[in-house]
Formats: structure tokens, C-alpha cells, sequence
């Protein structure tokens, strides 16, 4: 019975039977017990990323699901980060009387989305993964589906994420045309001499149907909308675990599969790296709110994480490893504080609202605080660490420019943070904040401490865990 | 002649082609004023029995009613389809019975997958409906067509999974290996469990055979299922607008899907042609086989036509969300776990 | 011969139909077309000897899919006329986008033809008894099997999605509950009582 656990696949099988089963089980217990079915999902995701981290290692169905280092160091982060969102969101959806059933299930589908993209080892089953996550999240984010903001978020990702799907598929169906494989490792034997302009062709299509999902410039168009229409816990989510998934897809499909083609991949990376930090950079200053700021600060984010993809070293797969998994904290500590914070009800998430909260909820602002120094990239804090780990290994494969842009970027995009520091800590309060319910702060709490001084004892195993996860494929 | 060229190819299709349809039309004619009769029986009438000796030519007097009759096509109409529906109607009606095995070997396509065919012209059927009702433009017709639609695709899920038990069981989707794999005594019937080597299926393959009866009526929109033509409340559904030779072809297509689904109970259920007992008097392959065949598969499928007329006369009409709730959360639910008892007694059970 | 004159015949209507499907003014004809269509390339499958995959494009989008499209365009009061105003505005770009896809697709299938883009893979040759019903199953059943789960689950999600979404337990509509109908009994469903002359029934 034991060794069923120890099945390369077992996490997945884990999460798919208890999804099924708890699916029923809530329709039939109803809504009013659904923290019940929340309570059991993230048992259920612990569980998983327990067995993930420690079950055999291997290649299934006919490679078409790798579990390896890589896959393993990813898919503890999603499920942990997976079981958190359910926590935040069910407290949330409690706090407003609207508690679904449904809501663990779709995330623990999700997540188990997520990990097979991240397992992906052929083209299919990299479109079945990305399918499977998707869905999950377009009805995550209409869930509050009588707010019209909810549902615009909604119906926006879903025709945006339909656009990018069929492109993917394209890309797919090019290079299955031109390199004859729909496998990764056949992909890489049929282009290790260098890929044909066919075969460039559909990878461009590719690496565009996958930078939508990773909401990387110039596909972005779709983040500030869904981050502000699409409730807080559900934005939380989407910024966090599903953003991992794609980069290791990302890391995947390019180093899998296309190494042969790397000197082309990794302009194409470079040219997305290089208008995420604008497009980040510039497009957050104007922002009023707090969750479409949020939105451009991971647009700028993500390509950090694709230039790790870009140095095409292992190095930088290690970086992109630990700048995703502090990123992670960090964004879902940051959400973590907006829905603890309300005034009058209402969510606080313009900045505007935020005045004087230094008065009224001092241990708040402080956490806010050392949020937004940590995501600006100032050390000592995590944001600091994470954009390291990118440089060196950046400057280590000689992309100096980039590696300067995006200096520049973090410098540009250090006012926005900076102001939101400036309007808690020194401007006059807008009107007393009344009654209101909101959440608890701890887990925002946890995420502050994380940032500052438990990030040295974490990088301290996190380094080397990323380094051997990185070493999965073989790179120099 | 060289029968085996193209065109000899094509005058023998075209021949066994003619002889199917005409010989069904004609015994429509006749079950048509048994519907008639069995309706009227119920109700202590008599029922037509003017024309002809017992009414016998009643439906050939309709039949030229009918055509003599004025098309009329009402304005705004889109004319067009509103012809084409009922051609829709009337042909897939008779393009199904293509591979419908009468007696060994009597079958104008004996497809491989000769079920699904089935099946998937069945499913057709309701786009000469819909089309009917939306050309017509007007209301009635058109919640009629709408009602109808809703109807037989729900339907349809529960008759394709009450078909993959038969399949199952067979082996085969071939309609005459289906035929075939029920030989014998009548308990070797899949209606009875397939005889000895799958016996412990009647207790699925039973109550799949009613449920395949209740849909099928649903699926014909006949009574107790006939809400898109209910005359109280929508006059005569998605055919108020019809007259003379289109309302015919309505007619005459929706009576040949009534008996194909009559001849598919029959064969899925209560082995086709083959006689209740082993036929010793006659060689296997001889006109005298055949025909003893034919003759047992008419019995059952007028058999099963006048459980249809006998429905028609008794049961009250079902109200609207009564059916769907009967197809999706009675039948579907049922079927599904029936396909997988099924499944499991061939992959576990049977020896 | 006679296959021959099937396949031009089919790949005609085929065609034709599918351009009709975008040419047809009146959005029901398009569906109509488009029914045609997918009829006409179901025989072509038959010309090819998949009667099975013929089949379920048949059951599948031609019976269920296809009458769903044709029931929300009935149902829809689309202008269609307004949301054709940019027709010839966007016809321009539209058609490069078309005409580089097209392009494309023409490459692949030269460099399929040409290098054998699946060069080192034999066509798996299905057993002579097989009917394709079978070889189908047997693939993906087997090989496939991982695809075809996850497929499940993607569609799972899409229906949990969909009652999420749109499913709404209004108080105030009256339901029939048959579990209560038939649960009903004498002493909860009345009373007999004996009112005095002139005085009523009191509520109780």
C-alpha cells in the first residue's frame, strides 16, 4: 500500500480521486459545510506536496509525463501555494456569505493542472495541462459572478486565454509538422543540428501562446483587468501558483525540448524580458489601484524570471527557481494584507485609500511596509535576494543589457512602491475607518517575517534544492 | 450483363434500395390504419372503415388527399427550408433502415458499425423538426421545434448508452452479428440476458429494454412524450403551418422512424429474425430460412408497433419538466450504471 | 471509379458548404451550411475506411453540437448586419493573417512530404481482423490512456464551471419536490373539524 505512494504519479492521482470524490460529497453536504470540503482539500494538497517531494523519480506514459528534480521542486511550491489560496479564499467567501463548495475543488484541479504542466513531457500533454489550469482559473475569476467586475474579469481571461490557446496550438501543430515528434526528447534529437525555420516558426508561436499565460509583455493585456476585476483570494492565486507552473513549462519546453535551438529561443526571451520591465516599469506609475498595480509589478516580475529562462544556463534555472518561489510569498503576503484591510466594508485596494493607515492600523502598515520594500528589490529583504539570484546568473551568461534594463526597470517601478510607503507613513487619514470584517492578517504577517529575516535561514536550503532541481536537464 | 461493374454495382444498390422503400411505404399504409384502429379500439370506436373493405384504403384516400391538397406557404416564411424540412424528415426516415437487417443477409449495407449508423440518423431527425419550426416563422411552430430539440437530444444520451450495453454484450456493432449473437432458443434474447453465458445480465438488460422503449417514444415524440405537437397547448407544434404533400412527408417520416424504432428493439433486444425456438425444418441460407426469418422479424417489430399505438391510447401526456427530469436524472444516471455492470460482468464475469 | 466520383462529390459540397457557411447572409443558414458540411466530410471518412470516426463526427457535432449552435442563433437576436459593418474595413488585414497561415500550413505539409517530418516512425499498420472501432480503442486505451483522463478532468471542470457559474436556487419559483409529494401524509395534510354554526373556521 506504501508504495503506491512512492509512484512517480502519485501526487496527481492524489488530488484527481479526492477531487472526485469531494466533488459529490459537497453536492451533497451542500454549501453550508463547505469548510468542511476546504478543511479536507488542503489536507489533500499537503499530503500531495509531502509525496511529491519525497516520491520515486521517473518517466510515464511513454514520456509524455516526466516526473524529475525539476517537477518535484515545483510541485511542493504550487501545492503548498495551492493549499494557501484555499485557506485565504475560503475565509474570504465565508466573510461575504458566499461559500461554494466548489471553490476547493476547482483549486485542487487546478493544481493538478498545474502539475501536469509542469510533468509536461510532450506537447499534448503540455496543451492538456494548460487547458486543465485554465478552465479552472477563467471560473475562479467570474466565481463572484454577480459583480459585474468579477464576471468582466471573467469572460476577459477566458476570450484572452482562448486567443493564446490557439496559438499555442498552432505552434504545436508546426513543429509536430516539422520536427515529425510531438515529444520533447524526439523534439530535441530532431533539432540538435539547429532547428529549420519551420520549426523556429512554431516555437515562436509557442513560446507566445505561453508568455500570454505567464502574462509577460507585449501578451499582457488581459492582467490589469483580471487583477482588478477578479476577487482578491482568486487574484492571489493567479499570481502565484499557476505564474510558477508556466515558467517551469516555460524552463521545460525550451530546455527539453529546443535546446538545439537555444540561440533563437533566447533572443526571442530576451526581446519579451526586455518589454515586460518597460511595460512593468512605466505602465505601473499611473496606476490608482492597488490590484492593477499589483498586476504591472508582475508583468515587470515575470521577466526577471524569463531572463533566468533566457541565460539558457543552469544557473539560471536556479535563479529563476528561488526568484519565483520568494516572488510567490512575497505577492501572496501583499494580497494577503488588501483583504485584510477594509474600510466601511469596502476593500481597500485603491492606494488613495491606504492614507495615514499608519494611525489606524499600525501593525498593518508595517507589514505593508516591508512588503513593498521586499518587492521593490531592497535588501535585506526576499524581492532582493530573488532579483540576485536573477542578475548574477544573467551577467553570468553575458546578457549585460538586459541585465542593465532591468536595473533600470527596478529603479523606475522602486517610485510606485515608494509611494504606496509614502501615502501610509506621512499623508493625513481620509475618514476613520468604521466597523468592518476583515480578515485575519497573520498569514500577511507570515509573509513580512519571511521576507525579511527568514529569507536568510530559507535561502539557505532553498539554494541548494534549486540547484539540484535546475540540474535536471543536464545544462552546463 | 457484368453485375460486378460500376454500373451493374449501382443498378443492384438502386434496386435493393427501391424494393426496401416501397415495401416499407406500403406497409406504413397499413400500419398507419392499425394505429388508427388500436386508438379507436381503446376508445370503443371503430375507427376508419369506410374505405375499402374494413377501412383497409383509408390511408391510401389520405395519401391522395394529401397531394392533391394546395401547398401553402405562409408569408415571411423561409421558403426554402420550410420545403426542405420535411424532405429532411422523410428521407432520413428511410435512409436508416440502409442497414437494417431483415433475415440473414437480407440488408441493403451491412455496415461494420451499422448501430451507430443507426444511431447517428436517428439523431438527425431533429433537425427536420427544427428547421420546420423555426421556417415557419411563427410562435407556435417554433416553441414546438424548440421543445422538441430539447427533447430528443436529451433522449438521445440515454438510448446511445442503453446501445453500448447491447454492443457490450455482443461484441459486435455489426447489426447482423448483434442478430446473430441472440441465435437460438429465445433466452439466448439480450432482452433475457444473452442466454446461459451471460445470464446474470437480465437483471440489466430487462430493465434496459424498457428504458429503451420509454425513449424511443420520447425520441419519436409520440405519447406520452409528444409535448412539441401538443394540440392543448401549442396547437400542433412545429406542424401548424403544414399542409398538403410537406405535412405529408412529416407524417410519412415521422410513422418510418415510429417502426425503425420498433425494428430496433426487436433486433437489439429480442433477437432480430430469429425465431423464439432453433429452426431445424429449413438449411440455414435457404429462401424457406430467410423468409421463416422475415416473417418473425415483422411479428416483433408490429409487435412492438402496437405497444406504440397501445402507449398512444392510455398514458396521459407527460408535463415538460417531468421529462427532462425523467431522461436526465432517472435515465441517464441509470443507463451509465447499467453500462458499467455490463462492462464489468464481461471483463470479470463472463468466462 | 465510383470511389473517385464520391470523393470529388464530397470534397466539393465539403468545400463548398463550408464557404457558404461564411458567405450566408442569414446566420441560420450558416449553421445550416456548416451541418452540411461536417455531413459531407463524415463520408469523407467513409471514402478512407474510418466508418467509426465518420460516425461519431456524425452522433457528436452533427446530431448534439451542431443543433445546440443552431438553438442559441435561433434564439439570439443577433444583428448580424451591425456586426458586419467592419466586415470590408478588417477584410484587408484579415486576409494577410489568412494568407500567412495558409502559407504555413502549405510549408508543413511540403516539409512533411519532403523530409519526412516523421521520419523513423512506422505507420502503425492496424491488424487485418481490427475493425477501426478497435484499433481506436486499443490506442486509446493503452497509449493514450494519460491523455484521455486528463481530457475527462479538462471537461469535468468545464461543467462544474458551467452549473457554478449559471446555477441559481431561486426561492421564490415553485419546484416539485416528488421526495415530499410522496412523503405526505393524512394527519399533515388536514384536519377535520367541526365548526358551530355561524362562527367559521378559525386559523390554527
Amino acid at each position: 500500500m506504501l508504495e503506491l505512494f512512492n509512484h512517480p504519479a502519485a501526487p496527481e492521482a492524489i488530488i484527481a480521486i479526492a477531487a472526485l470524490v469531494l466533488l459529490p460529497v459537497g453536492a451533497f453536504v451542500g454549501n453550508a459545510r463547505a469548510a468542511l470540503i476546504s478543511f479536507l482539500g488542503i489536507l489533500v494538497l499537503v499530503a500531495a506536496a509531502i509525496v511529491a517531494g519525497s516520491n520515486q523519480l521517473g518517466v510515464l506514459f511513454n514520456g509524455a509525463f516526466v516526473h524529475d528534480d525539476f517537477a518535484a521542486f515545483a510541485k511542493v511550491a504550487i501545492f503548498l501555494a495551492s493549499a494557501v489560496a484555499i485557506y485565504l479564499g475560503h475565509g474570504w467567501l465565508a466573510r461575504r456569505d458566499d461559500e461554494k463548495f466548489e471553490f476547493p475543488v476547482l483549486i485542487m484541479l487546478a493544481a493538478l493542472g498545474m502539475s501536469m504542466m509542469v510533468s509536461a513531457g510532450d506537447l499534448i500533454s503540455l496543451y492538456i495541462g494548460v487547458e486543465l489550469q485554465s478552465l479552472a482559473l477563467y471560473v475562479l475569476a467570474a466565481f463572484r459572478r454577480d459583480e459585474a467586475k468579477a464576471s468582466e474579469a471573467g469572460l476577459k481571461y477566458f476570450v484572452l486565454g482562448a486567443l493564446s490557446s490557439g496559438i499555442l496550438l498552432y505552434g504545436v501543430s508546426l513543429i509536430y509538422g516539422f520536427t515529425g515528434s510531438l515529444q520533447f526528447a524526439d523534439i530535441s534529437a530532431a533539432v540538435a543540428g539547429g532547428a529549420g525555420t519551420g520549426a523556429v516558426f512554431g516555437l515562436v508561436f509557442l513560446i507566445c501562446g505561453l508568455a500570454f499565460k505567464v502574462s509577460a509583455a507585449p501578451f499582457h493585456m488581459w492582467t490589469p483587468d483580471v487583477y482588478e476585476g477578479a476577487p482578491t483570494p482568486m487574484v492571489a492565486f493567479f499570481a502565484a501558483a499557476p505564474k510558477l507552473a508556466a515558467m517551469v513549462l516555460f524552463a521545460r519546453a525550451m530546455d527539453a525540448g529546443f535546446l538545439g535551438a537555444q540561440a533563437q529561443w533566447s533572443q526571442v526571451l530576451m526581446v519579451i524580458a526586455a518589454i515586460s520591465f518597460v511595460v512593468g516599469a512605466v505602465g505601473g506609475l499611473v496606476q490608482k489601484n492597488i490590484k492593477r498595480l499589483l498586476a504591472y509589478s508582475s508583468i515587470a516580475n515575470i521577466g526577471y524570471a524569463i531572463l533566468g529562462i533566457a541565460a539558457g544556463t543552469q544557473m539560471g534555472l536556479q535563479a529563476m527557481l528561488v526568484f519565483m518561489v520568494l516572488y510567490m510569498v512575497d505577492v501572496t503576503a501583499f494580497f494577503a494584507v488588501i483583504m485584510a484591510l477594509q474600510r466601511n466594508g469596502q476593500e481597500m485596494d485603491t492606494i488613495e485609500s491606504l492614507r495615514g493607515l499608519k494611525r489606524e492600523k499600525p501593525g498593518k502598515a508595517i507589514v505593508l511596509t516591508i512588503l513593498s520594500l521586499s518587492v521593490l528589490g531592497m535588501p535585506p529583504f526576499s524581492g532582493f535576494w530573488a532579483k540576485y539570484y536573477v542578475f548574477k546568473a544573467a551577467i553570468g551568461a553575458g546578457l549585460w543589457p538586459i541585465a542593465v534594463a532591468g536595473l533600470v526597470a527596478s529603479v523606475v517601478a522602486a517610485f510606485y512602491y515608494l509611494r504606496i510607503i509614502k501615502v501610509m507613513w506621512f499623508d493625513e487619514p481620509v475618514s476613520p475607518a468604521g466597523p468592518s470584517r476583515a480578515g485575519p492578517s497573520w498569514v500577511a504577517m507570515a509573509g513580512a517575517a519571511f521576507s525579511f529575516p527568514l529569507v536568510l535561514v530559507a535561502l539557505y536550503w532553498l539554494d541548494p534544492l534549486a540547484r539540484h532541481a535546475a540540474a535536471a536537464f543536464g545544462l552546463q | 450483363m457484368d453485375w460486378a461493374s460500376p454500373l451493374g454495382w449501382t443498378l443492384i444498390a438502386v434496386g435493393q434500395i427501391l424494393l426496401v422503400t416501397v415495401g416499407i411505404l406500403l406497409s406504413l399504409a397499413f400500419l398507419l390504419l392499425a394505429d388508427r384502429k388500436i386508438w379507436a379500439g381503446v376508445q370503443m370506436r371503430k375507427g376508419p372503415n369506410v374505405v375499402g373493405p374494413f377501412g383497409l384504403l383509408q390511408s391510401f384516400a389520405d395519401f391522395f388527399k394529401f397531394v392533391f391538397k394546395e401547398i401553402v406557404v405562409p408569408a415571411g416564411a423561409d421558403k426554402v427550408v420550410f420545403l426542405l424540412a420535411p424532405l429532411i424528415t422523410f428521407i432520413l426516415a428511410f435512409v436508416a433502415w440502409a442497414a437494417i437487417p431483415f433475415a440473414p443477409g437480407w440488408v441493403v449495407a451491412d455496415l461494420n458499425v451499422g448501430i451507430l449508423y443507426l444511431f447517428a440518423i436517428s439523431s438527425l431527425g431533429v433537425y427536420g423538426i427544427i428547421m420546420g419550426g423555426w421556417a415557419s416563422n411563427s410562435k407556435y411552430p417554433f416553441l414546438g421545434s424548440l421543445r422538441s430539440a430539447a427533447q430528443m437530444v436529451s433522449y438521445e444520451v440515454s438510448i446511445g448508452f442503453i446501445i453500448i450495453t447491447v454492443i457490450l454484450l455482443a461484441g459486435t456493432m455489426n447489426l447482423s452479428g448483434i442478430v446473430e449473437a441472440q441465435a437460438g432458443w429465445f433466452w439466448n434474447w439480450n432482452v433475457f440476458g444473452n442466454g446461459a453465458k451471460n445470464w446474470p445480465t437480465i437483471v440489466i438488460m430487462f430493465p434496459m429494454m424498457v428504458m429503451f422503449f420509454i425513449s424511443a417514444l420520447a425520441e419519436t415524440n409520440r405519447p406520452p412524450f409528444d409535448l412539441p405537437e401538443a394540440e392543448s397547448e401549442l396547437v400542433a407544434g412545429y406542424q401548424v403551418e403544414y399542409s398538403s404533400t410537406p405535412y405529408l412527408l412529416f407524417m410519412i417520416g415521422e410513422y418510418a422512424n415510429i417502426v425503425l424504432m420498433c425494428s430496433m428493439l426487436s433486433l437489439l433486444f429480442f433477437g432480430g429474425w430469429n425465431a423464439p425456438y432453433p429452426v431445424t425444418f429449413a438449411e440455414p441460407g435457404s429462401l424457406i430460412y430467410n423468409l421463416h426469418a422475415l416473417l418473425w422479424f415483422m411479428i416483433k417489430t408490429v409487435a412492438w408497433f402496437v405497444m406504440f399505438a397501445l402507449v398512444k391510447a392510455i398514458v396521459p401526456r407527460y408535463r415538460y419538466d417531468q421529462l427532462m427530469r425523467l431522461g436526465w436524472k432517472i435515465f441517464l444516471p441509470t443507463s451509465l450504471v447499467a453500462v458499467i455492470g455490463v462492462a464489468a460482468w464481461r471483463v470479470f464475469g463472463a468466462q | 471509379m465510383l470511389q473517385a466520383i464520391a470523393f470529388y462529390l464530397m470534397a466539393a459540397v465539403t468545400l463548398g458548404s463550408g464557404l457558404f457557411v461564411i458567405s450566408a447572409r442569414n446566420p441560420v443558414h450558416s449553421v445550416l451550411w456548416l451541418i452540411l458540411s461536417f455531413f459531407s466530410a463524415a463520408g469523407l471518412f467513409v471514402l478512407m475506411g474510418a466508418e467509426f470516426l465518420a460516425m461519431l463526427l456524425v452522433v457528436v457535432y452533427v446530431g448534439a453540437v451542431a443543433v445546440l449552435f443552431l438553438f442559441v442563433v435561433m434564439m439570439l437576436d443577433v444583428d448580424f448586419v451591425r456586426l458586419r459593418e467592419g466586415y470590408a474595413q478588417y477584410l484587408p488585414i484579415g486576409g494577410v493573417v489568412a494568407l500567412l497561415l495558409m502559407i504555413e500550413m502549405v510549408l508543413v505539409s511540403f516539409a512533411v512530404a519532403d523530409r519526412g517530418a516523421a521520419a523513423g516512425k512506422q505507420i502503425v499498420a492496424a491488424a487485418a481482423d481490427a475493425s477501426n472501432a478497435e484499433s481506436i480503442g486499443r490506442v486509446l486505451y493503452t497509449d493514450y490512456v494519460y491523455f484521455f483522463q486528463a481530457a475527462g478532468i479538462v471537461l469535468l471542470i468545464a461543467m462544474i464551471g458551467a452549473i457554478v457559474l449559471t446555477l441559481r436556487h431561486k426561492p421564490h419559483v415553485k419546484r416539485q419536490d416528488i421526495h415530499t409529494q410522496v412523503g405526505r401524509k393524512r394527519s399533515n395534510a388536514m384536519a377535520v373539524v367541526t365548526p358551530k354554526t355561524g362562527e367559521g373556521i378559525a386559523d390554527q
